[in-house]
C-alpha cells in the first residue's frame, strides 16, 4: 500500500475538494511513518475543529491504520488567506 | 494570542522527556488485568466521565514517552490544571486499543473534557493558542492560571 506524501496529498486534495494540501513526511524525525498535513477546504466552513479533523481522518481512514504519527491543520479558505497575509 | 503565549506554544513540542510536573493530585491508572475488561466500552465511558479532565497517554505526566503527549502534558500545566486523570496506554495494549475504537480517533494523546472526546494534541495546542481552552476549563469550573498570568502582563 502506497504511503507517500504526494498520494496523501492528491487523496486529500480529492476526498475534501481541497483548495490547497500540503502533506510533509515527518517520518525522519519520528520512530515511523508519519505525517503533517494541512488542508484548506471550504468544507471545513462551519465546522468546529473536532469535526474537521474527523473528516480528515475519514478521507484517511485506510491509510491512518498504517501511520503511526499524524499531525494536521484544518483551515477555510478564509482562513488560510489570513495566515498568509501575516 | 501573542507574546508569551506564542513562545511558550512553540516550545512545547521541542520539550524533551522527563518533564517534571510538580502538582497535587496526579491519578494515573496502574496497570490492571490485561484483558478486554481493561477496554470495554463501558469501562472507558465511566473513565472518561469520572474527572472532569481525562487524558489518554503514551507515558506519564511525570515522563512522558512521545512528543505528542508531552504537549498536552505540557499545556495543561502552563494552564495550571494539575487534577487530571492521567492514563498510560503503553501499560495497557487494550487500553491503547480500546480507547482508539471508543473515540473513533487513530492517534494518542486523546482528550477528554467533561466526558466529551476534545480531540488529540493538535486540537488542544489550537485551543490553547486561540483562547478557547481558557472558556472550556471555565465551562468545567477551572480557572486557567494563565487568566492571572495575562492579567500580571496588562499591568506592567
Amino acid at each position: 500500500m502506497e504511503l507517500s506524501a504526494e498520494y496523501l496529498r492528491e487523496k486529500l486534495q480529492r476526498g475534501l475538494e481541497a483548495e490547497h494540501v500540503e502533506v510533509e513526511d515527518t517520518t525522519p524525525s519520528r520512530c515511523a511513518a508519519s505525517f503533517r498535513v494541512l488542508v484548506v477546504s471550504s468544507k471545513f466552513q462551519g465546522k468546529p475543529l473536532l469535526q474537521r479533523h474527523r473528516l480528515v481522518n475519514s478521507c484517511l481512514e485506510e491509510e491512518l491504520r498504517h501511520i503511526h504519527a499524524f499531525e494536521q491543520k484544518t483551515l477555510t479558505p478564509e482562513q488560510w488567506d489570513k495566515e498568509r497575509q501575516k | 494570542m501573542s507574546g508569551s503565549l506564542g513562545r511558550a506554544s512553540a516550545a512545547l513540542l521541542h520539550l524533551g522527556r522527563g518533564v517534571l510536573l510538580r502538582g497535587p493530585a496526579l491519578r494515573t491508572r496502574s496497570s490492571g488485568p490485561a484483558g478486554s475488561g481493561s477496554a470495554s466500552r463501558e469501562h472507558l465511558d465511566a473513565l472518561v466521565k469520572k474527572d472532569k479532565v481525562v487524558v489518554f497517554l503514551k507515558g506519564t505526566p511525570q515522563q512522558p514517552q512521545c512528543g505528542f503527549s508531552n504537549a498536552v502534558v505540557q499545556i495543561l500545566r502552563l494552564h495550571g490544571v494539575s487534577d487530571y486523570a492521567a492514563y498510560n496506554v503503553l501499560e495497557d495494549p487494550d487500553l491503547r486499543q480500546g480507547i482508539k475504537d471508543y473515540s473513533n480517533w487513530p492517534t494518542i494523546p486523546q482528550v477528554y473534557l467533561n466526558g466529551e472526546f476534545v480531540g488529540g494534541c493538535d486540537i488542544l495546542l489550537q485551543m490553547h493558542q486561540n483562547g478557547d481552552l481558557v472558556e472550556e476549563l471555565k465551562k468545567l469550573g477551572i480557572r486557567s492560571a494563565l487568566l492571572d498570568a495575562k492579567t500580571d502582563q496588562d499591568s506592567k
